[in-house]
């Protein structure tokens, strides 16, 4: 039980998970289930508490209990006490300070993150207005490797998704030209396909893969279908760069995805063990959500954004090339409007940099919650800042086979242009030998019928399914 | 100053994909006509979602099927967004007539009343001619609906099979996608697992009210056959119907809905989440 007396009431809160829930900033998804505080009072006092509380009750309170979930044992037993050393004497509200702090820079914080737990880092965001979350993760340094380097300083990459309601092979191409001619494509180049069998996964991947070789781009491709059918597609040989897939918070919550933490790392060595990467092996893309567990049934009590950071302490487990939340996908019940959608993307950013991991960020929305492109806008400039990895091309923003809306093309070039980031090194010394970047280094926007590459994919004859 | 590509390698493929590529730019933005294409795009979604069902209009296009009207426990379109449990259940005693019948059949507005409101009726209408010797329950016409509110309804009218037919989440692109969801003995606790869903009903650029009935009075045959929705029936589907027709297994997948939701968009919440 957790109380505190303010301003001449008693505020009580059962656990910690009550506790944390109750101290979040909030959102429909905790309304949804029950657990959002009672009050703004009591979301306050709530706050209060957390601020006091030692670091060190994380790690032997937990939210989901250690016998029944492999996530909090995954992240109980992979603690680093001796990277935790340099805080474990703070409190959650200190801990904030010291972060906050000229003196710890980014090797600090890298050296810090394997003593960090999923609900530490959940905690701490809490008591962080969102001037602190872009503050400290702007100076998070996290970079991953396999033939460009992602998360450099002063670098911004964009997987090009170019999805297709019936993965024609044309159209899809025609979307991944598109990206390429907007300098788009540095952190993947990443299909969701619409049928989800292996034989429509491979025939993607081989897609992708030829148009990679024939040009010479300097990137990685992924079909983001299961784990299980990227498994098969390995075993018969097809082109696999990036193993993807969704992970959650909770051992319930992947059994709903068809996965456990076997069957990722059985994934992971079967990636590794092709060798594709030119300049690192960082095999592993993962997406997150908050609201997946509430959504899977498998929530326990626990808020949505607790949750979502021990989704990735699960990600971490698998040294990621990139991982991204899907922050406005899911839906008005979990994120309502363009300020919660906002918020949490600022969050899930942080505390994924927090914990070390390659943070991108899918800018989006729904057409039923309460935002729209000016909300992207807004959160796609705060997380330019906040230093993010990498974020989403969808040619128009309007992604024809998953029906939502994520950042465009053109936005990929204006966050580029405002906060004077550029393209991975790698991809981006292509642009150059393909003629697309102007004397400032800029994508240049030219006739781009004069452009080899346009004329070349463009002639390109493509199998019809 | 907007420049579009004059001579564009891109138109030849342009034909391949409804995706906005060789918009052109403004700087680095876009030019002021695709913004207010794409502006047109999501107000039309928006009203999608927000307009009420007119049940008088999709009344007067039912050929004299007896219509009954109910409304879920979602009092209005806000609560409805933030709740969807109270979408699966019936609000008040619905006043419907029991069967038994073979075959009850909603029209729900789910995400999109458009959709509901151009389609639904002419599916009705199509499913009854392919369905001789099936006794059909009156037509219910569902307001603030998710999938699952056919559950309680067929079951209170003693159907065999539930088949919604609802608003699917509305694209940038497709405001008006119908998804026709079936269960068989339906009642109130049946997972998603256990309905086959048509997605993408939208003539004339998606599935036309021929295929879908085809599909479907295939659905309701071969489940009457076999004693099954879901899983086991999906299976049976011909190859090529699959990207259209699926069961709803998956877990609510929040960053990405596997491919045959993606495709379906559809519970009526969001393509990705079983309602």
């Amino acid at each position: 039980m957790y109380r505190i007396d303010l301003a001449g009431t008693r505020h009580c809160f059962p656990d910690l998970k009550a506790l944390l829930a109750a101290a979040t900033p909030l959102r429909s998804g905790d309304q949804l289930a029950g657990i959002a505080a009672q009050s703004e009072e009591a979301r306050v006092a709530a706050r209060h508490i957390l601020a006091d509380l030692p670091l060190k009750t994380f790690l032997s309170e937990t939210v989901v209990p250690y016998e029944d979930d492999e996530v909090t044992r995954l992240i109980i037993d992979r603690h680093d006490p001796a990277a935790f050393a340099p805080v474990a004497s703070l409190t959650v509200g200190e801990f904030r300070d010291w972060l906050l702090n000229d003196k710890v820079r980014a090797r600090e914080l890298s050296a810090l993150s394997p003593g960090l737990t999923a609900e530490m880092v959940a905690a701490l965001s809490k008591l962080m207005r969102n001037q602190d979350l872009i503050a400290v993760a702007r100076k998070a340094r996290v970079v991953s490797r396999f033939r460009t380097s992602i998360g450099l300083r002063g670098r911004l990459a964009v997987r090009l998704q170019p999805n297709h309601p019936t993965d024609d092979p044309a159209g899809i191409a025609a979307s991944i030209l598109d990206g390429l001619l907007h300098g788009s494509g540095d952190a993947v180049i990443g299909i969701n396909p619409a049928t989800d069998n292996v034989d429509g996964a491979i025939t993607l991947l081989h897609l992708i893969d030829d148009l990679r070789l024939r040009y010479a781009i300097p990137t990685q491709s992924c079909v983001l279908t299961h784990v299980t059918n990227s498994l098969q597609a390995i075993e018969r040989g097809a082109p696999v760069d990036l193993v993807f897939q969704s992970v959650a918070g909770t051992e319930g919550a992947n059994r709903g995805f068809g996965i456990d933490l076997a069957l990722l790392a059985e994934a992971h060595d079967a990636a590794l063990s092709l060798k594709r990467g030119s300049i690192g092996q960082d095999v592993m893309y993962f997406e997150t959500g908050q609201g997946s567990a509430l959504s899977a049934g498998a929530h326990h009590g626990v808020d949505q954004q607790t949750l979502e950071v021990r989704a990735q302490a699960v990600a971490r487990a698998f040294n990621p090339l990139l991982v991204n939340s899907v922050v406005g996908f899911i839906g008005p019940e979990y994120l309502y409007d363009g300020r919660q959608i906002i918020r949490a993307g600022l969050e899930d950013h942080f505390t994924g940099k927090l914990l070390g991991l390659p943070m991108g960020v899918d800018v989006c929305y729904t057409n039923h919650a309460e935002a729209d492109q000016n909300d992207m806008d807004n959160l796609l400039t705060l997380l330019g800042v906040a230093g993010v990895s990498f974020v989403i091309g969808v040619p128009g923003a309007d992604d024809i086979m998953l029906n939502y809306q994520s950042t465009s093309f053109h936005d990929a070039l204006y966050v580029r242009d405002v906060l004077g980031v550029r393209p991975a090194p790698e991809f981006e010394a292509w642009l150059g030998n393909m003629g697309m970047l102007d004397t400032h280094g800029r994508v240049a926007p030219r006739d781009i019928a004069t452009l080899p590459l346009a004329r070349a994919i463009a002639d390109q004859r493509f199998m019809t399914p | 100053m907007s420049q579009v590509p004059a001579d564009d390698p891109l138109a030849r493929l342009r034909a391949a994909t409804q995706a906005r590529i060789g918009l052109g730019r403004a700087g680095h933005a876009l030019p002021t006509r695709a913004c207010l294409s794409f502006d047109l795009g999501h107000a039309r979604a928006r009203d999608a979602v927000w307009t009420p069902l007119d049940t008088d209009a999709v009344t007067a296009k039912v050929d004299g099927w007896p219509v009954c009207m109910v409304h879920s426990q979602a009092p209005d379109r806000a609560t409805y967004l933030r709740r969807p449990d109270l979408g699966r259940n019936l609000a008040g005693a619905a006043d419907l007539p029991s069967g038994p019948f073979d075959l009850s059949i909603i029209i729900g507005d789910g995400l999109s009343s458009r959709a509901a409101q151009a389609h639904g009726a002419a599916l009705a209408l199509d499913l009854r001619r392919r369905l001789p010797g099936w006794s059909l329950a009156p037509l219910v016409l569902a307001q603030q609906a998710r999938v699952a509110l056919g559950d309680p309804i067929a079951a209170a009218m003693g159907a065999r099979f539930a088949l919604m037919l609802i608003g699917e989440r509305p694209g940038l692109s497709a405001a008006d996608s119908l998804g026709a969801y079936l269960t068989i003995d339906p009642r109130p606790g049946r997972m998603d697992s256990e309905r086959n869903c048509v997605s993408n009903i939208r003539p004339p650029h998606g599935l036309s009210i021929a295929q879908a009935g085809e599909k479907l009075a295939w659905l309701l045959m071969e489940g009457r056959r076999i004693g099954a929705t879901g899983i086991a029936l999906k299976d049976a589907a011909p190859t090529k119907d699959r990207p259209h027709v699926h069961h709803q297994s998956h877990a609510a997948d929040p960053a990405r809905p596997s491919a045959g939701q993606a495709v379906a968009g559809g519970d009526g919440d969001g393509g990705a989440f079983p309602p």
